[in-house]
């Protein structure tokens, strides 16, 4: 571990002032890291498969893979175009478009189980409309991917923007002069070079949307089958039988983590 | 030397944060009701400040949020504490170490559990009131609904809380004893369990679907549709009914056992008793 020797070296020759700047970060370290431990610490037992392999638990599992994976699909087929405008063109109220897709990041998720309710619900501002094409969505798988959308799809937005705005503009200009249309400038040039930011956006969406609880609960309710995601089942579960609970919640830290980890290869490969 | 307070600062609070689980204590309030109330306790002279937890079933929000305020005026310098939410969802809080005074549920079955888990001594538990279940249907009545049969009508959206809770435990309850009701057919249960569109963590968020209009029916408390006012019942018949009875206990570890013994008193006495039944509860003599 030559960082550690670095470390220490580094304590021995500037003395006691380091521990000003160790002992804070390992407290925080300690509160981040020991929940964590103490959720797999209670989670090795001999039941531990047979909980996380529990038929309500699966149900959750498939269900939770089945809407997240949708959302990540939609949020892409849509949110790359808009990402790209965003990053490109100019156009009429672009920083509101650009507020509303900050916005839903740091808006607590009960908020936002509010919002869908009064917009999207059977009494909500669009709900009588919906209710004459004969959708009804509270309740539904669809509610649970509206939810999951709403909260994660910004993610994407965000990365994706990001990934667009840091290509070369001599780039483009270059196949504006080759003679490539609007669309061919995407296809051909855009689309593969930003190519690493719409994947980690996209991972960062996924993650979201699997952990999406608050506005989940509130717009979709909870059923077996049709709304209880893995969060829900944690929460809802954790009083029926703690084991399943922790068993569910080990999965989901351990997808976590994977996920982290694919990000942090993609990002070092960027580079 | 800034820094290293900070750092002290940052101490402090993990040390803090270490400690069992604190409830939030809100600032005392006045007591506008101390004159009306039976004082148990004489008042000291210097009453020092104590915070009173108490645990209690969701459906008891309105009538405890009342008892609470009437005990601290009788008890000057004491808060409670209020924690609503299903009872097995106390429960499993108590188990995992949650630090509270007094745990009132729902049913039997919470307060066994909560025995058996060492949190309340055996015999200790005391039945303060009962309930009986209703159904609740939003203003509008968007499904049309005007009798219990009318829930197995396809396309009903029922609401119940989860089986795990006791309002959803005693609502199927119910629902087994109608489907033995010729008048209402072996397979009444089964269909209405089939209309069922969400399962909810407790009996007011089952309440608060219904409010919102989202669902066409929920069972509930007969005590929850008196806070609810504006929302339209069908009665559900007594043989078809259950008695729901509601256990309140001294926990065993509570930090304030004097204070602890003298609200469930209090929720004993005629004065608890009363504003029990002000919100549709019934006295358990």
């Amino acid at each position: 571990m030559p960082g550690l020797r670095r470390l220490i070296e580094h304590i021995a020759n500037n003395g006691t002032r380091d521990w000003l700047f160790i002992l804070p970060s390992l407290v925080l370290l300690t509160l981040l890291g020991l929940p964590l431990l103490a959720l797999f610490g209670r989670a090795i037992n001999a039941d531990f498969f047979t909980q996380a392999l529990s038929p309500s638990a699966l149900e959750a599992l498939r269900l939770s893979l089945v809407t997240s994976l949708l959302t990540v699909a939609v949020t892409v087929a849509l949110g790359t175009p808009l990402a790209y405008m965003l990053a490109r063109w100019q156009f009429p109220f672009k920083s509101w478009a650009t507020t509303l897709i900050d916005l839903p990041v740091i808006l607590p998720p009960s908020v936002a189980g509010l919002a869908l309710l009064v917009a999207f619900g059977r009494r909500g501002l669009f709900g009588a409309a919906l209710n004459e094409l004969g959708i009804q969505l509270p309740f539904t798988t669809a509610a649970v991917v509206i939810a999951q959308l709403f909260v994660s799809a910004p993610l994407y937005v965000r990365a994706a923007r990001i990934g667009f705005n840091e290509i070369d503009v001599q780039l483009e200009e270059a196949a504006h002069v080759e003679g490539a249309d609007q669309w061919q400038l995407f296809r051909e040039v855009m689309f593969p070079l930003a190519g690493r930011s719409l994947v980690s956006g996209a991972i960062l969406t996924w993650t979201r949307a699997l952990g999406e609880f608050g506005a989940t609960i509130m717009f979709a309710g909870n059923l077996e089958g049709v709304t209880q995601t893995m969060p829900l089942a944690i929460y809802l579960g954790f009083e029926r039988d703690l084991g399943v609970a922790i068993a569910l919640s080990v999965v989901l830290v351990g997808v976590s983590i994977l996920i982290l980890a694919v990000t942090r290869k993609l990002d070092k490969t960027h580079r | 030397m800034k820094r290293l307070l900070s750092l002290l600062f940052v101490f402090t609070l993990f040390v803090a944060g270490c400690a069992p689980l604190a409830t939030p204590t809100p600032a005392p309030t006045e007591s506008p009701a101390a004159t009306e109330v039976a004082v148990t306790v004489p008042p000291t002279t210097a009453p020092e400040p104590r915070t009173l937890t108490v645990f209690a079933a969701a459906s008891l929000k309105d009538a405890f949020t009342e008892i609470g305020k009437n005990f601290e005026g009788a008890h000057p310098g004491v808060t409670v504490a209020l924690n609503f939410a299903g009872s097995q969802t106390l429960r499993t809080q108590l188990e995992e170490g949650a630090a509270a005074d007094v745990f009132a549920s729902a049913n039997h079955t919470e307060m066994d559990n909560a025995v058996k888990a060492g949190l309340v001594q055996d015999g200790a538990a005391r039945d303060f009131l009962t309930n009986k279940l209703l159904v609740i249907l939003p203003a509008s009545n968007p499904a049309n609904l005007t009798s219990l049969q009318d829930l197995t009508r396809s396309g009903v959206k029922v609401v119940l809380a989860a089986d795990t809770v006791p309002a959803g435990k005693y609502a199927r309850q119910i629902l087994d004893k109608m489907s033995q009701d010729p008048s209402f057919g072996s397979d009444f249960g089964t269909k209405v369990l089939a209309n069922v569109v969400s399962n909810e963590n407790d009996v007011k968020q089952v309440v608060a679907k219904v409010q919102l209009g989202e669902a066409d029916a929920g069972i509930v408390y007969v005590s929850d549709a008196i806070a609810a006012p504006e929302l339209v019942t069908i009665e559900i018949p007594a043989e078809l009914n259950v008695l729901a009875q509601y256990p309140i206990a001294a926990l065993t570890q509570a930090p304030q056992p004097e204070l602890a013994a003298d609200f469930v008193a209090y929720v004993l006495s005629s004065e608890g008793q009363d504003i029990l039944v002000k919100w549709g509860f019934s006295a358990i003599q």
